[in-house]
C-alpha cells in the first residue's frame, strides 16, 4: 500500500492530473489509503487524513465512510484533532443523517471544557448542523453559556440561542430573559448577536413582540451612540461606524414599531437623524440609509419623514451604481400601492431604467412602470412601453405584452387608441402573447362598429406586410371575413383608404392559406373568412367556390371538415348561406365567473371560427347543429335567425347541448325574450322549510305559453348541496324544464340557485304543478313535495 | 438569515461552500450547478443581484473567485457585499494578499476564519481585529497541543 502523502502534495498531485479520468485515479487511490489508515489505530496522521478527506469531498466525490471518524475525532483530547473533526461534522454530517446524533455527547462535554476556544467550536457545530432533538437537549446550556462566560463565548452562544430558537419555536421563551440582559453590554459582537435574537424572539412571537417593546429606548440610544461617535478603528467601514449592528438595529425597529404608534414615536427622530446624517457615497452608507428607509416606510412614522424616505428611494434611482437603482426600485415596488402619488414623482427615472443594459434592472422597472400607469399618464407611459417591447429581451416579452394589454383595458383613452395598441403590440410580439387575447380584440372590435372600416383596413395592410404573427393573422382574417365589403367600398373616414379589389383580398386569404407558417387555427379562421365573403362580394364567388371544394381534400381533418361543411352550404343550402353568414351580432362580454348554465338561452354560434382549444367541441358539431336549429326554425316560424345574445369565444365550456334541447331552446328564444326574471309580476314563495325557501314568478309569454322560474335559497348556517327540484303538471299541459343555475346553496343566503320551467297550456286547464325537492344537508339526504295551486301573474 | 455562501472559480471548480440549511447532497449538487450557471452567464458590468427561486442571490467577482451568497426576503443585499468584502478583508490579512491558491491549499483555514464571521447564518463578529486574534490564538493553541501531545508521557 503506498503511503498516504500530506495534504499539500495531494492537492497538488490532484491539480495536476490533466484529464477527469487522472484525477479520478488519484482520489481512488488516496480514498483507499485514507480508508486504510482510519481503520488502524490512533496516529498522529488522523487530522490530515480527515483533511484530505474533506478536500476530496468538496471536489464531489463521496465521502460518507469519513462520517465516523468525524465522530471519533471529535472526541478526541487534541485540539488539532477537535477542529478538523468539528469541520468535518460541518460538512459531512447534517442533521438528516443517523451519525449526527452521535456528536451530542461530545458538544455537550466541550461546550463546559475550560479551554474557549474548544466551547467555540462546540457552539459552531451545533448552530450549523443541530437537529431539533439536540436543540432540545442542549437548551440550558446554552442559556447557561449566555448569562455567566465571557464576551467571546457570549456571542457564539448567541447565535447559538438564535438556531435553536429557529428549529424548536418553544424554546424563545427559554432565552428571553437572557436576551434581555444582553443589549447591556459593551462588546459589538455580544450586541449584534443579542440584537439577532431579539429580533428571532419576536419575529416568531407577538407576546414576546410585545414584552420587547420596551426595548425601544436603549436601541435607540445604542444606535445613537453609533451614529454620533467618533472614529473607531475596530469597527469602522468607510466612515460608518459598525454598519453590521446598525443595520440589524434598525431591522429589529422595524419590527418594534410596526403597529405601535408609541414605539414609532419613540424613533421617529433617530431615523431622521440617522436618514440625514449617513453618508451615502460608499456602498455601506447606502446599506444603512437602504435599512433606514425600509424601517421608516414599515412603522407609523410620520408623514415628513415618510416623504424624506421617498426622497432618498428617489436620489438612489439617480446613482450611477447599478446595484443602488435596483435596489430603489425594488423598494418602490413595495409601496407603489400605498404611497402611490410619491412614487409617481420619480416616474420619469424609473421609464428611463428601461432603456438600463442590465436585466435584472429592466424587469424591476417593467413591473415599477407597469404599477404607475394610469388615466393620467397612458399615452405617454404606452409610446414608453411599446417602445420597451421591441427592444427588450425574450423572457420580458410576454409579461410586457400582457401588461400593455391589461393598462390598455383599464385606461384606454379612446376605442381608436385601444385598438391601435394592441394590434402594435401583436405586430411586435405577437408570439408571445396569450391565448385568450385573439378573441378578446375580437370581442373589442365588434364593440365598435364605428371603427369597423378603420380597422379592416389597418389589418389588411398588416397582413400585406406580414404573416408570420399568427394572433395578428387570425383578427385579421376574421375581419376580413366580417367587414370585407366595407374594405371593398374603397371609402374610409379614418384612414387613407386603399383600392383593394375582390382578387386582392381573396389573395391575401389564399396566401395565408397556403403558407407553412400559417397554424392549423389560423388556416380555419382564413378558410372561414374566404367563406363568409362569398354572401359580401359579387363577382368573384365561383373562385370561392373552388378554394372551399379544394379543401374538401385536405389532409388536416378539421379543415376539410369545414370545406366539406361549407361545400354543402354552396349546394345543398344555397338558400340559407346569405342568413347563415351574415352580419354577426355585438358579442357581450363575457365574464369568467359566468358559468353557462346560467344563460337561458343556448348560444347558437353562427359559424363563428372558435380557435381551436382542448376541451371545446369540435367545430364540425356547430354546423350540423345549426342546420338542425334551421330546420326546426323553419318548422316555427319564417323569421331569421337573430340569437339575442352570443358568448364570446373564450367560454370553451360551452356545452353543446344535444340538439334535441336546441329546437326546444330556439322556441324559447322566440318567445322568452327576457332572459334574466327581471319580471313585472312578484315572485311568491311557495316553500318554506328547513330553512330552504323556494319562490315562484311566472311570465306568460304567448296565449298558452308560460315560463315559470323557481329560485331557491338556503337561510341555514350549513350549505346545502345536489340541490335539485323536479316538477310534474296535469296531463295535457307540456312542461320544459331547463338547466338549473347550479345544484350548491351555500349557507345564509349566500347565493340562489334558479330554475326556470317552461309550460305550454294549449287546452288551458287548471294549471297546477306539484315540485319534488331533493338536496343533501349536513350529510344526510332530504326530499320534500309541493304543490302549487295558483300562478300569479296568470 | 445567510442560507448558503459558496466560492467558485470561473472554471467552475468549488473553492469553499457553506451551508446554513439542511439539504441533501443532491440538492445541495443542483444549487451549485445552478448558481454556477446563473452567475457565470452574467455580463461583466451588470448589477450583482439576481432573483432565485425564492432567494436573493448576491455575488461578487473577486479576482479569479466569485463570492455567491444567498439571502432571504428581509434581508439587506447591500449589506451582503460589505459581508463578502469583509470576509475576503480577513482572508487578506490572514494570508497576507491572498489569492485564489491560498484557499485551496489552505481551504480549512478558510472555513476556520468563515466560521469566526459567521455563524448561523449571521454576522457573528463585526470586528476586523478580533477575527484575526481569535484565529491567531486558536493557531497558537494548536501548536502548543500538538506539542505537548507530542512529548512522551511516561
Amino acid at each position: 500500500m503506498s503511503p498516504s502523502i500530506p495534504l499539500q502534495e495531494m492537492i497538488r498531485a490532484i491539480r495536476s492530473a490533466r484529464t477527469q479520468c487522472e484525477e479520478r485515479g488519484v482520489i481512488q487511490r488516496e480514498c483507499a489509503a485514507i480508508r486504510a489508515q482510519f481503520r488502524q489505530a490512533d496516529n498522529g496522521a488522523r487530522s490530515h487524513n480527515l483533511a484530505k478527506l474533506l478536500y476530496v469531498h468538496m471536489l464531489g466525490y463521496p465521502a460518507h465512510f469519513g462520517q465516523m471518524e468525524c465522530v471519533r475525532m471529535i472526541a478526541s483530547p487534541r485540539y488539532s484533532e477537535k477542529r478538523v473533526g468539528y469541520l468535518g461534522a460541518m460538512m459531512l454530517l447534517d442533521e438528516k443523517q443517523d451519525a449526527s446524533l452521535l456528536i451530542t455527547n461530545s458538544i455537550k462535554n466541550d461546550l463546559s471544557h475550560s479551554n474557549q476556544y474548544v466551547q467555540s467550536l462546540a457552539l459552531c457545530t451545533l448552530a450549523c448542523m443541530g437537529s431539533a432533538e439536540m436543540c432540545r437537549d442542549l437548551a440550558p446550556e446554552i442559556d447557561r453559556l449566555l448569562r455567566a462566560s465571557n464576551s467571546y463565548i457570549k456571542k457564539k452562544a448567541a447565535l447559538c440561542a438564535v438556531h435553536i430558537v429557529r428549529k424548536v419555536h418553544e424554546l424563545g421563551e427559554l432565552f428571553a430573559p437572557a436576551a434581555r440582559s444582553l443589549l447591556t453590554e459593551k462588546n459589538h459582537g455580544v450586541l449584534h448577536g443579542a440584537v439577532v435574537l431579539i429580533t428571532e424572539l419576536c419575529e416568531r412571537n407577538p407576546e414576546a413582540l410585545e414584552r420587547f417593546r420596551k426595548t425601544v429606548p436603549d436601541l435607540v440610544q445604542i444606535m445613537k451612540g453609533l451614529v454620533i461617535s467618533g472614529y473607531s478603528p475596530e469597527h469602522d467601514v468607510a466612515g460608518i461606524s459598525d454598519p453590521f449592528l446598525q443595520v440589524r438595529i434598525l431591522r429589529l425597529l422595524r419590527i418594534l414599531g410596526r403597529h405601535s404608534e408609541t414605539a414609532s414615536d419613540a424613533m421617529n427622530d433617530l431615523l431622521a437623524q440617522v436618514a440625514t446624517n449617513t453618508d451615502s457615497t460608499k456602498t455601506v452608507g447606502n446599506a444603512v440609509l437602504y435599512e433606514t428607509v425600509l424601517t421608516v416606510l414599515d412603522i407609523k412614522s410620520e408623514s415628513g419623514l415618510r416623504v424624506l424616505a421617498v426622497n432618498i428611494l428617489g436620489r438612489f434611482l439617480l446613482n450611477n451604481d447599478r446595484n443602488i437603482r435596483y435596489i430603489a426600485m425594488m423598494s418602490l415596488q413595495k409601496i407603489v400601492g400605498t404611497d402611490h402619488n410619491a412614487v409617481q414623482r420619480h416616474r420619469g427615472t424609473i421609464v428611463d431604467c428601461l432603456k438600463d443594459h442590465d436585466a435584472s434592472v429592466k424587469r424591476r422597472a417593467l413591473e415599477l412602470s407597469l404599477a404607475l400607469v394610469s388615466a393620467s399618464n397612458i399615452r405617454s407611459m404606452m409610446k414608453e412601453l411599446l417602445l420597451f417591447l421591441s427592444s427588450c429581451p425574450p423572457e420580458l416579452r410576454a409579461q410586457t405584452a400582457s401588461g400593455i394589454f391589461n393598462a390598455a383595458e383599464r385606461y384606454a383613452p379612446s376605442q381608436r387608441w385601444h385598438i391601435d395598441t394592441i394590434l402594435h403590440v401583436l405586430t411586435t410580439a405577437g408570439g408571445d402573447v396569450r391565448d385568450e387575447t385573439v378573441p378578446n380584440l375580437i370581442q373589442l372590435i365588434t364593440n365598435t362598429s364605428e371603427l369597423h372600416c378603420y380597422t379592416v383596413h389597418k389589418l389588411y395592410r398588416a397582413l400585406l406586410t406580414d404573416i408570420s404573427q399568427q394572433p395578428l393573422v387570425q383578427v385579421a382574417c376574421w375581419c376580413i371575413g366580417e367587414y370585407g365589403d366595407l374594405l371593398l367600398k374603397g371609402e374610409c373616414q379614418e384612414t387613407e383608404p386603399a383600392q383593394v379589389t375582390e382578387d386582392d383580398v381573396l389573395d391575401s386569404l389564399e396566401t395565408v392559406l397556403q403558407s407553412h407558417m400559417s397554424a392549423p387555427a389560423t388556416r380555419g379562421f382564413a378558410l372561414t373568412a374566404t367563406m363568409k365573403l362569398s354572401t359580401r362580394i359579387t363577382d368573384n364567388v365561383d373562385r370561392i367556390r373552388s378554394i372551399v371544394s379544394i379543401y374538401g381534400s385536405c389532409i388536416d381533418v378539421e379543415l376539410q371538415q369545414r370545406a366539406v361543411e361549407y361545400n354543402a352550404l354552396f349546394k345543398k343550402y344555397d338558400h340559407m348561406r346569405a342568413a347563415v353568414l351574415e352580419r354577426m351580432p355585438v358579442i357581450e362580454k363575457n365574464s369568467l365567473g359566468q358559468t353557462n348554465g346560467e344563460s337561458a338561452v343556448e348560444a347558437i354560434k353562427a359559424v363563428q371560427p372558435a380557435t381551436v382549444k382542448q376541451g371545446e367541441p369540435p367545430l364540425p358539431l356547430q354546423p350540423a347543429n345549426q342546420v338542425c336549429d334551421l330546420l326546426d326554425l323553419l318548422g316555427g316560424s319564417e323569421e331569421p335567425l337573430q340569437p339575442s345574445s352570443v358568448q364570446s369565444g373564450t367560454a370553451s365550456g360551452l356545452p353543446i347541448n344535444n340538439s334535441s334541447t336546441a329546437g326546444g331552446d330556439l322556441l324559447d328564444l322566440l318567445g322568452g325574450f327576457e332572459p334574466t326574471p327581471a319580471a313585472p309580476a312578484p315572485a311568491v314563495t311557495v316553500y318554506e322549510k328547513d330553512g330552504v325557501n323556494l319562490t315562484l314568478l311566472c311570465e306568460k309569454h304567448s296565449d298558452s305559453g308560460l315560463t315559470v322560474t323557481l329560485t331557491a335559497s338556503n337561510s341555514n348556517d350549513s350549505d346545502i348541496s345536489s340541490f335539485t327540484l323536479q316538477a310534474a303538471v296535469p296531463k295535457s299541459v307540456q312542461l320544459h324544464m331547463k338547466a338549473p343555475s347550479g345544484d350548491f346553496l351555500p349557507a345564509r343566503g349566500a347565493a340562489k340557485v334558479t330554475q326556470m320551467v317552461v309550460l305550454n297550456n294549449p287546452n288551458k286547464v287548471n294549471l297546477k304543478m306539484r315540485v319534488r325537492i331533493s338536496y343533501t344537508s349536513q350529510g344526510s339526504a332530504c326530499q320534500d313535495t309541493v304543490q302549487i295551486d295558483s300562478f300569479p301573474g296568470l | 438569515m445567510m442560507r448558503f455562501l459558496l466560492l467558485f472559480s470561473r472554471q467552475g471548480k468549488m473553492r469553499l461552500q457553506k451551508w446554513f440549511m439542511p439539504l441533501t447532497e443532491r440538492e445541495k449538487k443542483k444549487v451549485m450547478r445552478d448558481m454556477m450557471m446563473l452567475v457565470l452567464a452574467r455580463p461583466p458590468r451588470s448589477s450583482n443581484f439576481l432573483q432565485w427561486r425564492d432567494l436573493k442571490i448576491v455575488y461578487k467577482r473577486y479576482a479569479s473567485l466569485y463570492f455567491c451568497a444567498a439571502l432571504e426576503e428581509h434581508d439587506n443585499e447591500l449589506l451582503a457585499l460589505e459581508v463578502l468584502h469583509r470576509y475576503v478583508e480577513l482572508l487578506d490579512k490572514y494570508f497576507g494578499n491572498v489569492c485564489e491558491l491560498d484557499i485551496i491549499f489552505n481551504f480549512e483555514k478558510a472555513y476556520f476564519i468563515l466560521d469566526e464571521f459567521l455563524m448561523g447564518g449571521e454576522v457573528l463578529e463585526t470586528s476586523k481585529i478580533a477575527v484575526g486574534v481569535s484565529m491567531e490564538e486558536a493557531d497558537t493553541l494548536q501548536e502548543t497541543m500538538e506539542e505537548y501531545m507530542s512529548k512522551p508521557a511516561y
